[in-house]
């Protein structure tokens, strides 16, 4: 794929051949020769959702360890690597096929954060995706939804609808025989989605060495005949870049690109998690230096569009946004015995019927 | 209305709803130019094109799941699995994803997607090629299972698969594919689910099967008549919705039931079958019911088939064993 205008990095770890795309160094400051093709204002606009991104995760963090919401896995260190991918996408006629992390994703594609803080708060019937929304439901098990979105952007395809598939896998997820199978499958159909990669070098204890032999992960991609590209993670002028070169090709029906999105997961892999017992917090300390919200802030600050006051103000106005969502999902009721029966099928067999009339009477005696 | 036999009777379905409905389609392995291995597509993509009979990558899962995402999009995907013991291969996409979706989208998404895959050993196939696998996706609330036995329910059956909103599992009894030819419509029609059906009437004992084995129970019922036994017959014909009226009423009826399928015997769906004729007509029940099935071997097929599979034997001697009671 040509990636017009952007600058190659020599990653050192990665010996001399391996090519990372960048355009913002990790202070902020351009790459030498990279042409910026982020306008400023959308780069403002993709700030104000990574913010929204790491102040929502501190608070369903904050509220797990309360013990008032449930199991959660926040995207802290990952947010160059979603806003900017999803900013190529347009939710009007754009499909979004998530993991389970991308929970910005799912906002700006159109889900309300009031639903989506039902599912966290054990109200998963309120978190049904509204009608019209071009989004599917999380996936927990890594890289079936991979499928899924082969399949989705194929019948697109066939059907001549406008529209291009974006879905999300990790680098443990890359390792499933889903992943390798829809990549192949999309290939081959030359279906219009995007498979972004997000590299955070952690499946939960598992490190990234652990996970394949491969230099890059986004090398897998030529195995299937489509553009594999590798990204710095972190840098969310470029993740955009490429990801609107890459939902161009999907839509000009040259088929799918995979994205690999090298990133590090400055927080845990879900609340549950306790990195102290496997990570090297050396490495750790060092990642959270190179933190993507902080990169942008000082090339924002860097053209005079951004100062401590203004990011200040955005905050509030951001916690106000979470602040009304959570009291909007503290009011739905709460989850009912139904809820576990109804839509397994269009129409419940006579047997469920029974089973759940069984549990309404048990409940009420 | 024309003579058709098994296969024919599905290819048939096929072009009944490829005619009448321009979203459906096929996909699966060796759909397209070949027809199929047992040629159940046979000529569908000649009348309907490339786009609409579709040749995949050999990867059963990538089949469930890009039926799935078909039918997101808005297509009607009949996708076929070429032989049964590849739904092993397929299964995490097929129970916990088809199955799961409905409910894990609270309602917003359907998947409308028919698998259609051979059942059953009898044909002397090698291994993965003869398996009964019906009681693993039984165990998968959210997908229905269909198994026709002859072929006007076969092409009645698979239209309404077809047209049912959620995923259907529809198991095509292998050994009868070219068995004998009746008499199937040539036009539209369809065979609800739910609903079994009593193919054989007798009084002393009630034989209760699916798929191939209904063809078999009818053999052992002719040996039993010879021997003054009458044998009623249950085709239960689809597993999921289970007919549990129909199937007690039968029951009832002798008092004496045995159940017959091609699985190994413990904890296949007979256990459901007779678990479910326990609870809700064991003082109907003049005997101990019985179960006629596979041994609890793994099917390897070939030359060993004779020594697993149920037979009508064994579905005689029991019934006459039974008889005495």
């Amino acid at each position: 794929m040509m990636v017009v205008g952007m600058a190659e990095v020599r990653v050192n770890d990665k010996g001399p051949t391996q090519k990372q795309y960048r355009v913002l160094n990790p202070d902020g400051t351009l790459v030498v020769n990279a042409p910026v093709r982020m306008p400023a204002d959308l780069v403002v606009q993709a700030l104000r959702w990574m913010l929204l991104s790491r102040m929502y995760d501190e608070h369903a963090i904050a509220m797990r360890r309360e013990g008032r919401w449930g199991r959660y896995p926040p995207l802290v260190g990952q947010e160059a690597a979603v806003v900017g991918t999803m900013l190529a996408l347009d939710p009007k006629q754009d499909w979004l096929v998530p993991q389970y992390r991308e929970l910005v994703a799912c906002v700006h594609h159109g889900h309300p954060l009031e639903r989506i803080t039902a599912h966290y708060m054990g109200k998963g019937a309120h978190s049904r995706v509204p009608d019209g929304i071009k989004l599917v439901p999380l996936q927990v098990a890594l890289a079936a939804q991979l499928q899924h979105a082969a399949g989705l952007a194929w019948g697109l395809r066939l059907q001549g609808r406008p529209g291009v598939v974006m879905t999300f896998i990790g680098d443990g997820g890359s390792s499933e025989g889903d992943f390798h199978e829809a990549l192949n499958a999309a290939g081959v159909t030359k279906a219009p989605v995007v498979f972004v990669l997000q590299n955070n070098q952690w499946a939960i204890s598992t490190p990234r060495s652990m996970q394949s032999a491969a230099t890059s992960l986004s090398h897998r991609a030529a195995g299937y005949g489509l553009p594999g590209i590798e990204v710095d993670g972190n840098d969310l002028l470029a993740m955009y870049d490429v990801a609107v070169d890459a939902v161009q090709r999907a839509q000009r029906g040259e088929g799918p690109t995979l994205i690999e999105a090298v990133t590090y997961r400055m927080s845990l892999h879900n609340t549950t998690d306790d990195p102290s017992k496997y990570l090297d917090m050396e490495a750790f300390e060092e990642a959270k230096q190179r933190d993507p919200i902080d990169r942008v802030t000082a090339y924002l600050s860097g053209l005079g569009r951004w100062d401590g006051n203004r990011q200040q103000e955005m905050k509030t106005k951001l916690q106000a946004e979470i602040d009304e969502a959570v009291e909007k999902a503290i009011g739905f009721p709460g989850p009912q015995p139904a809820d576990a029966y109804e839509n397994v099928y269009a129409q419940p067999p006579e047997r469920m019927q029974r089973q759940l009339a069984a549990l309404l009477a048990r409940s009420q005696s | 209305m024309a003579g058709r036999h098994i296969v024919e009777a599905i290819n048939n379905a096929l072009d009944v709803e490829m005619s009448r409905d321009s979203r459906v389609m096929i996909l699966g392995l060796d759909v397209g130019k070949l027809g199929g291995l047992f040629r159940a597509t046979d000529g569908l993509y000649e009348k309907y094109g490339g786009a609409r009979v579709v040749d995949t990558p050999t990867a059963e899962a990538g089949i469930m799941g890009l039926s799935l995402g078909l039918a997101l999009s808005g297509l009607i995907p009949v996708a076929e699995i070429q032989f049964p013991g590849f739904i092993a291969q397929a299964f995490h996409q097929i129970g916990p994803q088809l199955g799961r979706f409905r409910q894990r989208s609270w309602g917003r998404y359907n998947c409308q997607v028919t698998i259609r895959v051979p059942f059953g050993g009898g044909l002397a196939n090698s291994e993965f090629h003869c398996d009964a696998l019906e009681a693993l996706i039984a165990q998968c609330p959210g997908v229905k299972i269909v198994m026709p036995s002859n072929p006007y329910d076969a092409k009645g059956l698979l239209l309404e698969a077809i047209r049912d909103p959620d995923p259907v599992l529809f198991c095509e009894p292998a050994r009868l594919y070219r068995f004998g030819r009746d008499e199937v419509p040539d036009g539209d029609y369809t065979v609800p689910f739910g609903q079994c059906q009593v193919v054989r009437e007798g009084g002393d004992v009630t034989l209760v099967a699916w798929s191939a084995a209904v063809e078999m129970c009818g053999r052992a019922a002719d040996r039993l008549a010879d021997s003054g036994i009458s044998a009623s017959i249950v085709d239960l014909r689809t597993l999921v919705p289970l007919d549990v009226e129909g199937l007690v009423k039968a029951v009832a009826k002798t008092g004496r039931c045995i159940v017959v399928y091609e699985a190994p015997l413990t904890a296949g769906f007979g256990a459901e079958v007779m678990a479910t004729i326990v609870e809700e007509a064991f003082y109907d029940l003049r005997a101990p019911i019985a179960r006629v099935a596979a041994a609890d071997v793994p099917a390897m097929g070939g030359a060993l088939e004779p020594w697993y599979l149920p037979s009508e034997d064994q579905i005689v001697i029991t019934a006459k064993n039974m008889l005495l009671h």
